[in-house]
């Protein structure tokens, strides 16, 4: 784990205790700057707060701070995408953002993406086709997966759409170059593509 | 990672005075540069100043046909915006040919001009490196050299500029609206990069407390078409070793005009003038293509590793010309 993840750790202490922190107690008595800050976060549909170190990631956020361990940690240096979770539907790297500016930020992991007892049709796709092997990458695939078809919808062109103001052959060669973002080490490359052409149909 | 305050003003010119004041202040706007090196120990700011609601998260019509895209808009709503899809391909293309779906949902136009090389010794703080640690050396001149500059490098350094975005607007001729404290001014692209000379921890000419408010684009020129070209190591998700960006406008079998920006080569995005210039009422040929682009490269200065980028640029550049107006071999 890098630096960032120990760090993370070390200072989320206070988290969820619902108590002001000594940085915002300073803060507060005018003497310093705030180096924590209160914010609110809705998590899978669970309104929740939590204070956090200003440097602490969403994703150490989510984590190490409010238990939510859907998205998983990689690279930490946004290369694999392990960390891809949904914010307000567009997906995005949980772990380049910082959780102090999204304060009030509508997130939705791979967790609570089913109804109940129901996966997404999207996760019972990877099922469907074994997207996975292991698994760790799989929230992140997904996440993105989902957020990708959304994007599909909205007529948005990728790197290798050839007409740019033409709708959006969506085939093999648009869902590999729009999944690049997502590394998987176990190589279910062909599972996964195959998992989000069913999904998108 | 060094602690620090998080402020986000609601009105631009409070986020400037806020940085202004405070050399240890940096803006925030998408994070995606910014949050990696505040964990690589590159940047270590001790207040952070969130401008996404002080910037426009808009691209608007301008009169005279161009348009005006907020520093605020991310990567994402850029190359799918229809008014840019429209009217400015080029650009859509250089920035679908960068990051991932995920990185250009977070990214914004003025961070991704701001965004630092990522030459393997700049990002790695146990190695001397001019750009991170002015005067502690160059590892990357004796060292892993396959990514470094080719056109206007120093014995200082030899970083490229890695966007793929900047050398599209650079070929469109666009113009960086600054906010300082002291007001607004508009900075040409071709002068908001610098090369490296002396100084190269610098990468553009803003001041600190300088915030990027908007890039204008002039309008399209009539009648020309236009291509954005990335080589890389793999096929996608990867910086370039070499791309291309081009605008040409042919007229009777001849090439009336050419603009010509290529990334990957150079500290900034490189603007080819000396090619634009030779490619000038030539016909449409294969030798022209090749000659003009070969023009571009005669002051190249290249290592073991990384000569290479030479004969890849040219090649890149003839090849998209050809495509461009129908040229035969």
């Amino acid at each position: 784990m890098g630096p960032a993840g120990s760090c993370a750790h070390d200072r989320l202490t206070g988290v969820l205790t619902g108590k002001p922190s000594g940085n915002e107690t300073r803060s507060r008595s005018g003497r310093k700057p705030a180096l924590d800050t209160t914010i609110t976060l809705t998590v899978d549909g669970e309104r929740r707060e939590l204070t956090v170190d200003n440097r602490t990631t969403l994703l150490d956020a989510l984590r190490d701070g409010l238990g939510v361990y859907s998205p998983k940690k990689g690279c930490d240096h946004g290369q694999c995408g392990a960390c891809t979770v949904l914010l307000s539907g567009r997906r995005i790297l949980s772990c380049l953002a910082l959780a102090v500016a999204h304060d009030g930020a509508e997130v939705t992991t791979a967790a609570g993406l089913g109804e109940g007892e129901e996966l997404h049709p999207v996760a019972q796709a990877f099922l469907n086709h074994d997207g996975f092997q292991c698994g760790y990458c799989t929230p992140g695939q997904i996440c993105s997966a989902v957020g990708m078809l959304a994007e599909v919808d909205q007529g948005w062109p990728s790197h290798v759409t050839e007409d740019l103001g033409a709708p959006v052959e969506f085939d093999e060669a648009e869902i590999r170059e729009r999944m690049s973002g997502n590394l998987c080490r176990c190589g279910a490359y062909p599972g996964i593509v195959d998992a989000i052409r069913e999904a998108s149909r | 990672m060094i602690p620090f305050t998080y402020s986000r003003p609601s009105v631009a010119a409070e986020a400037v005075e806020a940085v202004t004041a405070d050399p240890g202040a940096s803006f925030l706007a998408g994070g995606t540069n910014l949050v990696d090196h505040l964990k690589l120990g590159i940047a270590s700011p001790t207040a952070l100043v969130d401008v996404r609601d002080v910037v426009g998260d808009q691209v608007e019509e301008l009169p005279r046909g161009g348009v005006r895209i907020g520093a605020g808009v991310t990567n994402s709503e850029l190359a799918a915006h229809p008014l840019i899809r429209a009217r400015y391909p080029l650009l859509s293309s250089a920035v679908l040919a960068g990051a991932s779906g995920q990185l250009r949902n977070m990214a914004t136009t003025g961070g991704n001009l701001l965004q630092r090389t990522r030459c393997p010794y700049f990002q790695d703080v146990t190695t001397p490196c001019n750009k991170r640690a002015p005067g502690s050396g160059c590892s990357a001149l004796e060292g892993y050299g396959r990514d470094n500059a080719v056109l206007g490098a120093s014995e200082q350094c030899v970083a490229t500029h890695p966007s793929d975005m900047a050398v599209a607007l650079l070929a469109l001729e666009a113009v960086v609206r600054v906010l300082g404290p002291s007001g607004e001014r508009e900075v040409p692209l071709e002068a908001f990069h610098r090369l490296p000379g002396a100084d190269p921890e610098r990468d553009t000419v803003l001041e600190h407390g300088e915030l990027i408010t908007a890039v204008d684009l002039p309008a399209p020129p009539k009648g020309a078409r236009s291509a954005y070209r990335k080589v890389r190591d793999r096929s996608s998700y990867a910086f370039a070793l070499v791309s291309v960006a081009v605008i040409v406008r042919v007229q009777s079998e001849q090439i009336a005009d050419a603009r010509i920006a290529f990334g990957g080569v150079a500290h900034a995005p490189w603007r080819a003038h000396r090619a634009e210039e030779a490619l000038r009422d030539r016909l449409v040929t294969e030798a022209s293509f090749r000659v003009a682009a070969e023009t571009e490269f005669v002051e190249a200065r290249t290592g073991r590793e990384n000569a290479f980028k030479v004969p890849l640029a040219v090649n890149t550049c003839a090849a998209v010309l050809r495509s461009l107006t129908g040229a035969t071999r």
